[in-house]
């Protein structure tokens, strides 16, 4: 019964993983599908996805949203019929108002999102024209030929320069409850590691919308890049033509009823390409904003796949094998 | 066109013929990166990569890194090339071995140590034993006092057995001095890369005697990369020099296969070309008319109001580079490594090594795997393939009487061991023919005992039963044969050997009985080249059913013949056999002419039987395959019913209720195509039910089929899972393959010896096995395996698995591509 050596050697040959791989004899595993199985897992998914999205569209739900466009009424009346040298024009006044009704109770915080429709912030000259470097060292860096076609005036360098910077959103919002002015706080509303890592604490906008070229917004120059949130939101270029971003917060508590006055300044040019400007007001929960997509998205699924495995279930009684 | 080469004269061909350098490189060190560059842009694929690498410097219009293409791209160039400078480094370095190995070669009548590459057309040669011959060579001068000389042919023709080699007549008898000092003219042909014909003549000037003009064969060469063996020294003219000689003319670089996969993925990728472009131009201009619509309101991306003049191609161009991923550019190289496992797979397989010769399968082309797991049809040999090509002598019949019928073994049945105890005549003469009518070497090994170095199997069956008859061929001594018989010796002086050809079917040996002086010739064939030449009045029923008997039970059959000749008969055919010899045209046809005029009114002795036992596990192996659909030939230079009752006995068919065998024969072409035509009637009527159809033709009616009635043999062809074919020729088993070919099957061919090279070369898939008739076959195939049975395994589960796979990696490619491409695309949308 004795093994002798060179048996117990020639075993341990046949064992090893690389005689097992030359022999093509790895063990390997590989689910078969049978008809009970498929059934199985379809069931499975259904039963886990539909509640999953019930769930999901309910907190949805309970996200109080209030949404205006006003670009069209914010234009006088004599101009509705050319709202381009409306906006183009600085003697006429931009200010304009508007009236939110509040219908649902709204929890603060409750953010406030200017949003842009038919605006291509993912154009291809427009998503380079940027320099990240130039936006965190300023003037020390001098390498700017990725801003075109907006890299420099009088011969200087423009920090920041690049279309985004220079398309800068203006248009700027006052709330007003009753008698008394809604506190809006403006600060955090960009990324943290934006504000302390891309975007530098000793770089002044100096020369910032001085050229021939007029596009949006305005900066102070005497605050440093890091500071300028709405620039810092701004750039955070949108992947898709209609998009909101955060403007602000406003830290109270709106009631049912209760009557918001929207004075606002209505400097952006939309007009020239037939954009939309909407001012949206939204509270937030677990799921952030409103969003209906994804507990959409999950009933679908689940429904979809509980339909199939009652198809397959069907067939595989009626015909067995 | 001949060629005329001047013995020992220094100047004359020096500028006419090429120097002994070998070269098989394809590159030099300088002309390396522009010619393998050149080659690898010949392909189209790489030339469209280079395009697209080019395109995505231009930083305007690259919507990715351009390292994202160059890098693949120099990869797959830099792992390419490397390949090819490592092979031509390794044959580069294998050249300069040979072409710097010293050599003794006579220059101004002295013998000099000189490097193998300086040898010139002309010079005389000197090997000693166990040298490797540096270039071909005719031979004129031996050690031996008879001019023999032996040498191993095994790197030329993959035979391992010794082969004698002669010096020509003339040359007999030359002094060793005088050796360095001969002058002559040797007229021969062009450099061809027959290795088997050497048609020349010889003709020494004076003071060198003979005027004559001798001829040369082949028998009086030793070509390059042969080995000189127990013989001390031998001398010869070098003849074909450098690339020219027959091993450098028959080197070429075969065609090299293309599978139905690669066809597949050449089609695909043009598919993918196109559509690229389609999608490019779709894209290209929506691109564009958005751009003029609506982009230019959009003031925030400030286009500029005049562009270039190129501005309309941007939009198209960056739109070609996103899409140029849809055609993969790693394709081809995962193919080929992932190919490369595959065969490594094959030669690691421990269930495909043949135990009893340690011989491993081995793959030798890597790059058709797949193609094993679609194969369609089998075109197998039979001797050496389905049997073992092990002969065994079983039966006999000799003058009517049948040895070995009752026991299965004619060397332990006591009748003819109790006739040869008695010498009973009959029975000597034919166990004689056994003995000596053959090209066997007797070679004496040390321990006495004595081994025969035979090129044909029967050969050596036969002279080992005579043997074990007590017929002992003990030495051959030049021409001298001593045989010992009973205690005695006897001794034959051999005048001629009438060789085997496959169209005379038999061999004859020409001897001097130096016991009374008389001439006899020795016949050996098969039964229909012997028995229609019987004298007339010889009774040859009883041999006729003999040889019917012996077939039935799928023995092989050899009948033995004699004749006694006259002295002046054999004188005068000597002179036409030796002119006949001699000549330089249509020499093979002559010389059977010319034996013909001999070998007639034999005295046919008796008819032998032997055995060649099917090899382990073939009907299994081909049950399984038929099982999997696939359909065989068996393709055979054997008799019809031998190969019949091969057939029988390894389920090729099944016997008569179950199967049906159709027979196509006929000597005419009216009767090659009415047996055409019935068969194929039947086999459309046979078609539906479940019954074994198998036709059988011969290869003379195979000729006239193919030649004249191709179309319908084509559809028979078609029509039959199965077929036997017997008594066909090397060149119509290619044919046959190339038949099936032609009908877009795919094809595998299965063999071992030389007569099944070209099938072999021919097929889709060549497999050869490396067998006892030499590694000839298993060269010249895509696999080489050790046993029939291992088929089953190198279909079933190498094929299979490497089409899967195969098949999952190029469709995973693709698919992997063109998913990238299109997120690219949709995320450039905007």
């Amino acid at each position: 019964m004795s093994e002798t050596n060179s048996d117990r050697q020639r075993r341990g040959d046949r064992e090893s993983a690389f005689y097992l791989f030359t022999q093509q004899r790895l063990p390997a595993c590989k689910p078969v599908l049978t008809p009970p199985w498929v059934i199985t897992i379809y069931f499975l998914v259904g039963f886990i996805f539909v509640p999953v999205g019930l769930f999901t569209l309910r907190a949805s739900h309970s996200v109080v949203e209030i949404e205006e466009r006003y670009d069209i009424e914010c234009v006088p009346s004599q101009f509705r019929n050319d709202k381009v040298s409306y906006i183009q024009d600085d003697s006429v006044p931009k200010n304009c108002s508007l009236l939110f009704k509040v219908d649902k109770y709204m929890k603060a915080p409750i953010y406030i999102y200017y949003q842009l429709e038919n605006y291509y912030q993912n154009h291809r000259r427009y998503v380079r024209s940027r320099s990240d470097q130039q936006l965190l060292h300023g003037r020390n860096f001098h390498g700017t030929s990725y801003c075109q076609p907006l890299e420099s005036s009088n011969n200087r360098p423009i920090v920041p320069c690049g279309l985004i910077a220079w398309s800068l959103f203006n248009d700027t919002f006052t709330f007003i409850r009753g008698k008394a002015l809604l506190k809006v706080n403006r600060t955090n509303i960009a990324w943290k590691s934006d504000r302390d890592h891309k975007f530098g604490k000793n770089v002044y906008p100096f020369n910032f919308q001085n050229g021939t070229w007029i596009g949006g917004g305005k900066l102070n120059p005497r605050i440093p890049l890091s500071n300028q949130e709405d620039l810092i939101v701004w750039m955070r270029i949108s992947a898709l033509p209609s998009f909101r971003k955060l403007y602000g917060r406003i830290e109270e508590d709106l009631d049912v009823g209760d009557y918001v006055v929207v004075q606002l300044m209505n400097d952006y040019n939309t007009y020239s390409f037939g954009g939309k400007k909407k001012l949206v007001l939204s509270t937030s929960n677990w799921l952030g904003g409103k969003n209906d997509f994804l507990g959409l998205a999950y009933v679908f699924v689940g429904s979809s796949s509980l339909t199939v495995a009652i198809v397959f279930m069907l067939l595989h009684l009626r015909s067995q094998r | 066109m001949k060629r005329y080469v001047y013995i020992n004269d220094n100047e004359s061909s020096h500028k006419l013929y090429c120097d002994n350098r070998i070269s098989n490189r394809k590159y030099t060190v300088l002309n390396f990166l522009p010619k393998n560059l050149w080659e690898q842009f010949g392909r189209f694929m790489n030339q469209y990569f280079l395009l697209i690498a080019c395109l995505q410097l231009w930083s305007l219009i690259t919507p990715v890194n351009p390292a994202s293409t160059w890098g693949p791209l120099i990869f797959i160039f830099a792992v390419s090339a490397s390949k090819e400078a490592w092979d031509d480094y390794n044959r580069y370095f294998s050249d300069k071995k040979a072409n710097e190995k010293l050599v003794w070669v006579v220059r101004q009548g002295i013998r000099k140590h000189i490097q193998a590459q300086d040898i010139h057309v002309g010079n005389i040669v000197w090997l000693r034993e166990n040298d490797e011959v540096p270039c071909d060579l005719v031979l004129i001068g031996t050690s031996d006092p008879q001019g023999l000389c032996y040498v191993e042919t095994s790197a030329l023709d993959g035979e391992t057995d010794l082969k004698t080699r002669v010096i020509p007549a003339t040359c007999m008898g030359i002094d060793f001095e005088l050796l360095h000092k001969i002058k002559g003219v040797i007229e021969c042909p062009n450099p061809d890369k027959d290795i088997r014909r050497f048609d020349a003549n010889l003709r020494l000037f004076p003071p060198f005697i003979d005027n004559d003009v001798c001829p040369l064969t082949i028998k009086n060469t030793i070509l390059q990369s042969c080995y000189l063996r127990n013989t001390e020294w031998a001398c010869g003219v070098a003849v074909y020099t450098g690339n020219e000689t027959k091993l450098g003319m028959s080197r070429g670089i075969p065609e090299p296969k293309l599978t139905a996969m690669d066809a597949m993925i050449d089609k695909l990728t043009g598919a993918i070309f196109v559509f690229q472009i389609v999608v490019v131009m779709v894209l290209g201009i929506a691109g564009n008319v958005w751009k003029d619509t609506e982009a230019r309101k959009q003031w925030y991306v400030l286009y500029p109001l005049e562009g270039p003049w190129y501005e309309l191609l941007v939009i198209p161009l960056r739109f070609e580079l996103l899409c140029s991923i849809m055609i993969p550019i790693s394709i081809k190289v995962s193919l080929d490594l992932v190919k490369s496992l595959y065969a490594k797979f094959i030669d690691w397989d421990s269930e495909m090594i043949d135990y009893e010769t340690g011989i491993p399968s081995h793959a030798t082309n890597t790059a058709i795997s797949e193609d094993l797991g679609q194969v369609e049809y089998i075109m197998t040999d039979k001797t050496g393939t389905l049997t073992e090509n092990r002969m065994i002598f079983r039966r006999c019949c000799i003058s009517g009487v049948f040895y070995g019928n009752e026991s299965g073994d004619a060397l332990k049945d006591t009748k003819l061991l109790n006739a040869v105890a008695v010498s009973s005549p009959d029975v000597v003469q034919f166990v004689t023919v056994m003995a000596i009518c053959n090209t066997v070497i007797p070679i004496k090994s040390k321990t006495g005992a004595i081994l025969y170095k035979a090129q044909s199997q029967d050969e050596d069956a036969l002279v080992n039963a005579a043997a074990q008859l007590h017929m002992v061929y003990a030495n051959k001594n030049a021409n001298i044969l001593e045989i010992r018989f009973n205690g005695s010796v006897i001794k034959y002086e051999l005048l001629e050997i009438l060789e085997f050809t496959s169209d005379r079917k038999r061999m004859s040996v020409v001897v001097k009985d130096c016991q009374n002086g008389k001439f006899v010739l020795l016949s050996k064939g098969a039964d229909e080249a012997i028995l229609p030449y019987a004298y007339d009045g010889q009774q040859t029923r009883t041999f006729i059913e003999a040889v019917e008997q012996y077939a039935q039970l799928g023995l092989r059959t050899l009948c033995l013949a004699w004749r006694e000749l006259k002295e002046d008969e054999y004188q005068e055919w000597s002179l036409m056999f030796k002119e006949a010899s001699s000549t330089l045209v249509d020499r093979e046809w002559r010389i059977a002419e010319v034996c013909q005029r001999l070998e007639r009114d034999f005295e046919v002795l008796g008819v032998t039987a032997i055995e060649d036992r099917l090899q382990d596990g073939v009907p299994e192996t081909i049950e399984t395959l038929r099982k999997a659909g696939i359909n065989f030939w068996m393709l055979t230079g054997d008799k019809q019913n031998t190969a019949i009752q091969i057939a029988l006995s390894c389920n090729f068919i099944s016997p008569e209720p179950k199967g049906q065998l159709l027979l196509i024969d006929g000597k005419t072409e009216d009767e090659v195509c009415r047996s055409l035509e019935r068969v194929l009637l039947t086999m459309r009527i046979t078609s539906s039910e479940p019954k074994d159809v198998a036709f059988v033709v011969d290869g003379w009616a195979l000729e006239i089929a193919l030649k004249h009635y191709r179309k319908v043999f084509t559809e028979l062809a078609i029509l039959s899972r199965t077929a036997i074919c017997c008594r066909v020729t090397p060149s119509q088993k290619a044919q046959l393959v190339e038949l099936l070919k032609s009908c877009d099957y795919r094809t595998l061919a299965i063999g071992d010896g030389g007569n099944d090279v070209r099938m072999i070369q021919q097929a889709d898939i060549g497999v050869g096995i490396s067998g006892r008739e030499g590694l000839q076959a298993a060269r010249a195939a895509d696999y080489s395996i050790g046993k029939f049975r291992f088929l089953k395994r190198l279909i079933l589960v190498h094929g299979r698995y490497s089409y899967n796979r195969t098949a999952f990696l190029s469709q995973y490619s693709f698919y992997k591509s063109l998913v990238i491409c299109f997120i690219q695309i949709l995320s450039f949308w905007n």
